[in-house]
């Protein structure tokens, strides 16, 4: 009910700010959404959705393996903390632009070269949330696993990987939110298609109308995703937790 | 000197630790254990009882494994179970009591394992999660999931403490009609008399840090019969011993 009138409350100023703004500007809600019949009418938008969509989950799949692999190991292993530090921070700092151009530099404009341009703006990231997660594991535990000799997989899957659940939960929602940010500047610097590249078009031809509806219409696929995958992939995890009655 | 197992005779778990140190914050090395021998026989309960603080968890935890930089040697059944319950309950907070079980000992036959719950009064608890149950009741699962396992080798962290006297008086006795109904090799560590007594086929007394073995006393008296007036005068030896020693 609030979250609903807080919608409400969205709506409203989006139609205000339109008024006061003027249509060229801030197109309002109607406008809008007028926009988005006709482009899915098309199929232009479904194929530009699913162009992008499709990046962003082989972008972040591939960040959160590779991110969360190595992050498990920083936070077991001394010496792979001390060796992956430095590069950590590096790659922490290195702005995004940077990493996209000389991809596309290195190896030229095509479809691997966008995603794994993504794909490492992200790992850091990764990195970072699941090496905390790892440094917080119960010793104690890993007792009760070599003690009662459960064997290297078992007791990752039943000790360790339930432990940092909260952490890839937390990577994964920042993480999406960052990967699906980075693939559409990657769509504006290099691909035929997707969000960015409609969005860069649109900004060529000053459609504020089309870019709102093509942001927007993405974000509804994000939200879907954090409602029907991140959500109850954290109530599953956390129900054992002891809920006050 | 303390060679329990005279050559021939077959000892399940022989331990001979020269020395175990731990290296300080300060940088100092702290020496814990100094020359502790001593044997388990097949279905032999053996009690290692000295003050807080003297290096019995460490052994423990040498003789499971879990530590293995110390001077000495250790014989164990080379495949054998070990089951073990911790000082701390330490089960999965994820799954429930059990799936903890379940998860040590996949292969343990369901009726078996009704059996052991409802031994250790966890019939109705099987699907509560652990953060659910008190301390007393989390200390049961950590007893099944032991011998779940059917172990070899039972290793016993004062699986007691912390607990009120009239629990943990019932959960000792619940413990050894299951020791005494298996015929497991078992090792419990104690500070607690009492605790040591109504158990062990053997009591080992542990000095003051770096840990020794001061004395070995067996008990011949069967278990059922081990009252209080029939074991006054042996916890007064194991008492007057530790007291003299420290």
């Amino acid at each position: 009910m609030v979250r609903f009138a807080s919608l409400a409350l969205f709506v409203a100023t989006w139609f205000l700010a339109s008024w006061l703004a003027g249509e060229r500007m801030l197109p309002g809600p109607m406008t809008v959404a007028a926009a988005l019949a006709v482009e899915a009418r098309s199929g232009d938008l479904f194929l530009h959705l699913g162009a992008t969509l499709a990046r962003v989950v082989l972008a972040f799949t591939l960040a959160m393996t590779v991110g969360g692999a190595i992050g498990y190991a920083m936070g077991r292993l001394p010496l792979a903390d001390r060796l992956g530090d430095p590069w950590l921070v590096v790659l922490l700092n290195l702005p995004a632009l940077v990493i996209i151009v000389l991809a596309y530099i290195w190896g030229g404009l095509t479809e691997a070269a966008a995603i794994l341009a993504v794909a490492v703006n992200k790992v850091p990231n990764a990195i970072v949330v699941i090496r905390e997660g790892a440094r917080a594991l119960d010793p104690a535990l890993d007792d009760v696993a070599r003690v009662f000799a459960l064997g290297r997989w078992r007791a990752l899957r039943h000790v360790v990987i339930p432990q940092l659940a909260p952490y890839v939960a937390a990577a994964a929602r920042s993480g999406l939110a960052l990967v699906w940010k980075i693939v559409l500047i990657v769509e504006l610097l290099g691909r035929p298609n997707g969000v960015g590249f409609e969005i860069g078009v649109a900004f060529q031809l000053f459609d504020v109308t089309r870019i709102l509806a093509y942001a927007l219409a993405f974000v509804a696929v994000i939200l879907v995703i954090e409602l029907l995958l991140v959500q109850p992939f954290e109530r599953r995890v956390s129900r054992w937790r002891v809920r006050p009655a | 000197m303390n060679d329990a197992c005279p050559a021939g005779e077959f000892a399940l778990l022989d331990v001979r630790i020269g020395r175990k140190a731990f290296q300080a914050a300060s940088g100092q090395s702290l020496e814990v254990l100094r020359d502790v021998a001593f044997a388990l026989k097949p279905g032999e309960v053996c009690t290692l009882i000295g003050p807080s603080g003297c290096g019995k968890t460490t052994m423990l935890r040498i003789i499971a494994g879990l530590d293995r930089d110390y001077e000495g040697t250790l014989r164990r059944p080379p495949d054998g179970r070990i089951g073990m319950v911790f000082q701390e309950p330490r089960l999965l907070p994820w799954r429930t009591v059990v799936d903890n079980v379940r998860l040590v000992a996949p292969h343990a036959d369901d009726a078996e394992l009704a059996a052991l719950f409802d031994t250790l009064g966890l019939a109705v608890h099987r699907d509560h999660y652990p953060g659910e149950l008190s301390l007393g009741l989390a200390r049961r699962v950590a007893l099944a999931r032991a011998f779940a396992v059917k172990p070899d080798l039972l290793l016993l962290d004062e699986p007691f403490v912390s607990l009120d006297d009239a629990l943990a008086r019932r959960l000792r006795d619940e413990l050894a009609l299951l020791v005494e109904g298996r015929a497991i090799t078992t090792l419990l560590v104690t500070h607690d008399i009492d605790e040591a007594v109504r158990l062990a086929d053997r009591v080992v007394l542990l000095s003051p840090r770096p840990a020794r073995i001061v004395a070995e006393l067996p008990i011949l008296t069967p278990r059922a019969a081990r009252t209080d007036d029939a074991m006054a005068s042996v916890k007064a030896t194991i008492a007057s011993r530790l007291a003299g020693d420290a």
